[in-house]
């Protein structure tokens, strides 16, 4: 076990190097001079001097190893440089808005576990049943439907027909946790819903598994109550996998955020992101990604060895394989 | 010796026995599924014959007009007949779809199958580079490859497809890794098969099922990917019809028109689904295990 997790952390800052580096190269790549971005294209009256000035303090004339490792020298000190459009300090930029996003996030993965889990409990335990077939509907519904598309009936249903919630913007949870919850309402049920979707089918699938070993047999043949079977013996087993999967799903949560920080006006990182790629704000941009990939790099990490640590045949066939 | 060796390759293997996909009926989702698909792809492939109006045609006039029998669908702020413009934006959303799926199956499969075959620095050199695409978050990768190489239906479907292959060649690899131990594999070895000859004939073929099946699933996926990207003006250019960009001026009028978002938007949650319906019955279809534990 201990090798394992050592060789898995190990692992970690190469995956992390092949992600920045080739981060950086794309950014680079980016069509369009940044300097004009930067001063903005109508006011080009600065002349070559002084723009080459400008692209030699900016370092944009180093060799793109000499700009990624100084960047990424930056980036071990904390410092994430400064936004292209307007000098703002991005490491500052980014904590200001973690909560923001935080808090989208959590409530969002709050509220597919809370209705995925036990819907795909039920509908295993009670399978082919009339409420099985509703979780599965609901599940795939769940999975294919655009979250952009739904928050737009959302608006539509909520905003426009009842006028119930606000159409956009934020507030923090614990400024006034009654307005937050408004403004949380109809992004939190866009990004909870497809995320309960994958939640419960793999609950469901995970549970019929479990349901199927001889050792629930056992719990059921020496007079168990059902309830207790369920819970104690088959829930408690079958919630590995779906651990793993809330996991994996942070990839989507993120990608989420951008569209529903977007649609609904919330100053979050997902924001930040689309508002930097639109202006071609290459710092601005590499810092948001930069995190959001470490978050999933370390969040996977996390679950690996997590399920290693839980399930010791996980650790055997790592060994066998590699 | 040589006889010997024969019978052993012949033991069992596993095979691509595609005519089990003729238990369709008892599938009935799936093949409601599978009809829809087909479905859209005519619509797609027949478009300007089924369009009743040019999708770019406007009109100053009749500009977001609610749904009526002159235009089913309603009209957009250019006066645009809607119906019509989703008929063709099937043709962008299907494409990307099959585009992406064989690009990210085209990386993905042989890059699995050397990776679980060799082991060894190749296997982990292969597997660190699918972290490191995994660590992306999907949508901000596509964002970035769609900047870079100015957003068109290829752009589109290499950056999905390039997001999707890490999945392929881990899926393929998982496979492989069991694979090679078995006996017609080591049969095939014992009478002197090349590792080209057991990657191509004997490994490859026994993978073909679970990429199909993924396949189905990464364009449901695709699907709303690229609906994702069009909606937030990244994707494919506006004067081609895409049902994300479609969504995207619906969006700007929700006060205005709020019809105009629904049909587009219906239709790329019907494709996903029948996508994800599909690829699902695929895989209880050849996958008897499942078969046997659903009781289907």
């Amino acid at each position: 076990m201990t090798s394992y997790v050592i060789r898995r952390i190990l692992q970690m800052p190469v995956v992390a190097l092949l992600v920045t580096f080739s981060l950086f190269v794309v950014m680079h790549a980016l069509p369009g001079d940044p300097i004009y971005a930067m001063i903005g294209e109508s006011e080009s009256t600065l002349d070559e001097e002084t723009i080459d000035r400008l692209r030699e303090d900016l370092g944009l004339n180093d060799p793109i190893v000499v700009q990624y490792f100084n960047w990424m020298g930056d980036v071990l000190r904390g410092d994430l440089g400064r936004s292209f459009r307007d000098r703002a300090d991005i490491s500052q930029q980014i904590i200001d808005r973690i909560p923001t996003t935080l808090q989208l996030a959590v409530l969002s993965l709050a509220v597919a576990v809370c209705i995925g889990v036990p819907a795909g409990t039920i509908a295993a335990v009670k399978r082919n049943s009339l409420i099985d077939v509703g979780v599965t509907l609901f599940a795939m519904f769940g999975i294919a439907v655009p979250n952009f598309w739904f928050s737009m009936l959302l608006i539509w249903l909520f905003v426009i027909t009842l006028d119930w919630l606000p159409a956009s913007g934020f507030v923090g949870i614990w400024e006034d946790p009654v307005a937050a919850m408004k403004h949380m309402a109809m992004p939190v049920t866009a990004l909870g819903l497809t995320l309960s979707g994958s939640i419960m089918r793999y609950t469901r699938s995970s549970v019929l598994e479990v349901l199927n070993q001889d050792y629930i047999r056992t719990a059921r043949a020496k007079g168990l109550a059902e309830t207790s079977v369920i819970v104690r013996h088959a829930l408690r087993n079958s919630l590995l996998p779906v651990v793993t999967i809330i996991g994996l799903q942070l990839g989507n949560l993120l990608a989420g955020s951008v569209i529903i920080e977007t649609m609904f006006a919330i100053p979050g990182l997902g924001r930040m992101a689309i508002t930097a790629i639109r202006g071609r704000d290459y710092p601005s941009l590499q810092g948001v990604v930069l995190l959001f990939t470490m978050v999933v790099l370390i969040v996977n990490l996390i679950t690996d060895m997590s399920y290693a640590l839980l399930d010791p045949r996980v650790r055997y066939s790592y060994g066998a394989t590699s | 010796m040589a006889q010997q060796a024969e019978v052993l390759v012949a033991a069992p293997r596993p095979r691509v026995n595609l005519r089990v996909l003729r238990r369709w009926r008892r599938y009935p989702l799936a093949s409601a599924a599978a009809v829809v698909i087909v479905l859209f792809l005519l619509i797609a492939i027949f478009a300007p014959l089924l369009a009743p109006y040019d999708p770019a045609a406007t009109d100053g006039v009749n500009r977001l007009q609610s749904p009526s029998w002159d235009h089913p669908f309603g009209t957009d702020s250019l006066g645009r007949d809607v119906l019509s413009r989703e008929i063709h934006g099937a043709r962008v959303s299907l494409q990307v779809a099959v585009l992406a799926v064989v690009v990210a199956a085209g990386i993905g499969v042989p890059f699995g199958l050397i990776s679980g075959y060799f082991g060894g620095i190749v296997d982990a050199l292969v597997m660190r580079v699918t972290d490191a695409v995994i660590a992306f978050p999907s949508l901000v990768l596509a964002l970035t490859l769609v900047l870079v190489l100015e957003p068109s239906v290829s752009t589109l479907m290499i950056a999905l497809g390039i997001g999707a292959a890490p999945s392929y060649a881990r899926l393929v690899r998982s496979q492989v890794l069991s694979l090679k131990h078995m006996e017609y594999v080591t049969a095939a070895r014992s009478i002197g098969a090349g590792h080209a000859r057991i990657i191509c004939l004997h490994l490859w073929p026994a993978t073909i099922p679970s990429v199909i099946v993924a396949g189905s699933l990464t364009m449901g996926t695709a699907i709303l990917a690229e609906a994702a990207l069009s909606f937030l003006g990244v994707g494919v250019r506006p004067p081609t019809p895409t049902w994300g960009g479609m969504l995207n001026e619906a969006f700007t009028q929700i006060y205005v028109a709020p019809f105009l978002s629904f049909f587009p938007g219906l239709a790329i949650f019907i494709v996903t689904l029948s996508f994800n319906l599909l690829g699902d019955g695929i895989r209880d279809i050849l996958d008897p295990r499942l078969r046997t534990a659903e009781g289907a």
